[in-house]
């Protein structure tokens, strides 16, 4: 493995991907972020801390999930697929990775509350189930128009325990919960730890968070080996903030497969975006002329985030990596044909992937091409909201 | 010497304390009245707030008023055409978010503020460790960088923060965003980590919200920044003459 750290290595202590990353912070929270970094290295070193994290995965989470080849689709498609099924993991998504190693991270410094933000829902339901398992306190932040589009989620992390507060500052989305989520944080630091759910914000965050959701591609890399698939030609995941996709890439990074990633159309900071700083980053944003934040608008409330983590922002400039945006219009039907062939209803996140490849099929990607879809999700969550599309389109 | 710092220095050595308001600038089509409002009742520095559309600093109060001057179309170049009629003999310092210098163009948004009269900035989400190309754009612009030290910031960090500190160093009162005050909070602990690190004038800010505090506050520091009370009057329709007549207020105080 001497290539391994060639791509998607440790960002230094500045925490800069290239011209991204950094820690863009009041300087309340600078210590906080200095604590932080020197708690993560620290513990993500330690073996002791490492076992507990994948013991807690494996017994907890359902670690390692299974890969699945998409047999039917990959007939039609004349390419082969395999699903890398996150959406099999508690609490329906890859999220339950990354809290259950920042969780632990709490307690080993000390401290007895946790706070989040949340778009979806996705983030904030595994972090409340994390922080009840290990009787953490719970706060989550969740934009306002998100608690509506998401009640259900709302009423899952409120039977777990956590407190949700609606946040109606701004465009009350995602990017709104994640503001107030930094200025509660700034009046608690002493006991609480902010939960970040990407690879964003400000470093450590968006390695770390990378480095704990790497065991997607890590646990992918072996399982195509013993599927007889060896390396897959591309990987592909849908990008909002970047998690599911930076964790299955790390897996890949130094092999020849093509990173892709998939973004919602409304909010593709690569696709539409231009350097900035945001949320203790700089990275790619959706911004007018004046530097002012766009809002984006998907119709999955997880993509609905106006940039993206720095390193894929890293990743796109160097080209090891290349991302594409998906139209809403493209999502639902993507989703229709998962559920039909395969048996599977995504997430509308992962949608947007499998949208990528039902229409990339024989053009970006070659016939007979093997791919790796990172399912990063589950539908469960979606379906009310898919229903009313679908009678509104009828 | 930044001339900003030359004169905060000098208002210190007549033995005054210096008052600092803080505006939103574009809130209403006449905030610079509000400006001159306030400086005719005795403030020593006026702090100009560029709107951003995610005030990661900034409680409800500021949010709000941020929200209100973007809608009415507020940016960089139409606060440096309002300031363009304004005279008055304070120096006047601006405070935002990086992303609207960086957006601007850092060499680009240093030069626009000396242009419109403004010899200061206070860019609370730009640590030392990320400034370097802020700090050079506004060395070579007269524009002094302003920074912050926080309760929580160690020793060792307040010492590297003063060296690079220009104008004043902003000590902030709490661990809190602004507008939130429930007790004096701890500007006097966080002047004297200042003081041992460094002779910069130190101001306090961050939920000064009452004459009282704003009295206290000016016994330990050099000067007091006073913002959310003065944009909430706004927000709840004050005129030139009623800022004129609060801040008037919070000068008794210190005086």
């Amino acid at each position: 493995m001497s290539t391994e750290r060639e791509f998607m290595a440790a960002p230094g202590t500045l925490g800069h991907f290239g011209a991204y990353g950094g820690r863009f912070v009041p300087e309340a929270l600078m210590p906080a972020c200095l604590e932080l970094e020197t708690a993560f290295i620290d513990a993500w070193a330690d073996p002791t801390f490492t076992e507990r994290y994948r013991t807690v995965l494996r017994e907890f989470a359902g670690r390692p999930t299974p890969v699945t080849p998409l047999r039917r689709l990959s007939a039609q498609l004349g390419i082969e697929i395999f699903a890398k099924r996150e959406d099999l993991a508690h609490t329906g998504s890859h999220k339950i990775n990354n809290v259950i190693g920042q969780t632990l991270l709490t307690k080993r410094m000390g401290k007895r509350r946790v706070i989040a933000e949340t778009g979806a829902g996705q983030h904030g339901v595994a972090t409340a189930t994390a922080c009840a398992q290990m009787g953490l306190e719970c706060t989550v932040f969740m934009g306002e128009i998100d608690t509506e589009r998401q009640a259900l989620n709302v009423f899952r992390m409120e039977l777990l325990g956590a407190t949700v507060v609606p946040v109606t500052s701004g465009s009350r989305t995602l990017k709104d919960a994640v503001n107030e989520a930094m200025r509660e944080w700034v009046t608690c630091v002493e006991d609480t730890h902010y939960c970040l759910g990407s690879v964003m914000g400000p470093h450590p965050f968006p390695w770390m968070v990378r480095e704990m959701q790497s065991i997607i591609g890590h646990e992918a890399f072996q399982q195509m080996i013993d599927l007889g698939a060896s390396t897959p030609d591309l990987v592909v995941a849908c990008v909002g903030g970047g998690s599911n996709a930076a964790g299955v890439f790390a897996g890949f990074a130094n092999t020849s497969a093509r990173l892709v990633g998939v973004e919602a159309a409304g909010g593709s900071a690569v696709g539409k975006g231009s350097p900035g700083v945001l949320h203790g980053m700089r990275s790619l944003l959706m911004q007018d002329e004046f530097g002012q934040i766009e809002e984006a608008y998907s119709i999955s409330a997880g993509l609905d985030y106006p940039g993206i983590g720095p390193e894929h922002a890293y990743l796109a400039d160097i080209g090891r990596a290349e991302y594409f945006a998906i139209a809403d219009e493209e999502v639902i039907g993507a989703l229709e044909v998962l559920s039909l062939t395969e048996g599977i209803i995504p997430a509308l996140e992962t949608a947007h992937a499998v949208a990528w490849i039902l229409k990339e099929a024989g053009r970006e990607i070659p016939l007979g091409s093997k791919v790796l879809l990172n399912l990063s999700g589950r539908g469960d969550k979606d379906v009310a909201q898919v229903r009313e599309m679908l009678r509104g389109q009828q | 010497m930044t001339s900003l710092e030359k004169r905060l220095r000098e208002i210190r050595a007549s033995g005054r304390k210096a008052l600092v308001p803080y505006f939103v600038a574009g809130l209403t089509p006449d905030w610079i009245t509000h400006v001159e409002a306030a400086v005719l009742a005795g403030a020593d520095a006026v702090e100009i707030g560029i709107p951003f559309s995610d005030p990661m600093m900034d409680g409800v109060v500021i949010q709000e008023a941020a929200m209100r001057a973007l809608d009415a179309g507020t940016n960089l170049d139409s606060i440096s055409m309002d300031l363009s009629a304004l005279s008055v003999s304070v120096p006047l310092i601006a405070m935002t978010y990086y992303n609207i210098f960086h957006h601007y163009g850092v060499e680009r948004a240093a030069g626009k503020l000396q242009a419109s009269g403004i010899s200061g900035a206070i860019v609370p989400d730009l640590p030392i460790e990320e400034g370097g190309e802020w700090f050079s754009a506004c060395a070579a612009h007269d524009v002094a960088t302003i920074l912050l030290v926080a309760p929580s910031t160690p020793q060792g960090r307040v010492e590297t923060i003063t060296t690079a500190c220009q104008g004043f160093c902003y000590a902030t009162a709490r661990m809190a965003v602004t507008g939130r005050s429930s007790d004096g909070g701890d500007g006097a602990r966080v002047v004297d980590r200042i003081r041992a690190s460094s002779d910069i004038p130190a101001y306090i800010g961050i939920g000064v919200t009452t004459p009282s505090q704003a009295h206290d506050a000016s016994v330990a520091g050099d000067g007091v920044i006073v913002g959310s009370v003065l944009v909430q009057a706004i927000l709840d329709g004050a005129s030139a003459p009623d800022i004129e007549h609060i801040v008037r207020q919070f000068r008794l105080a210190i005086d």
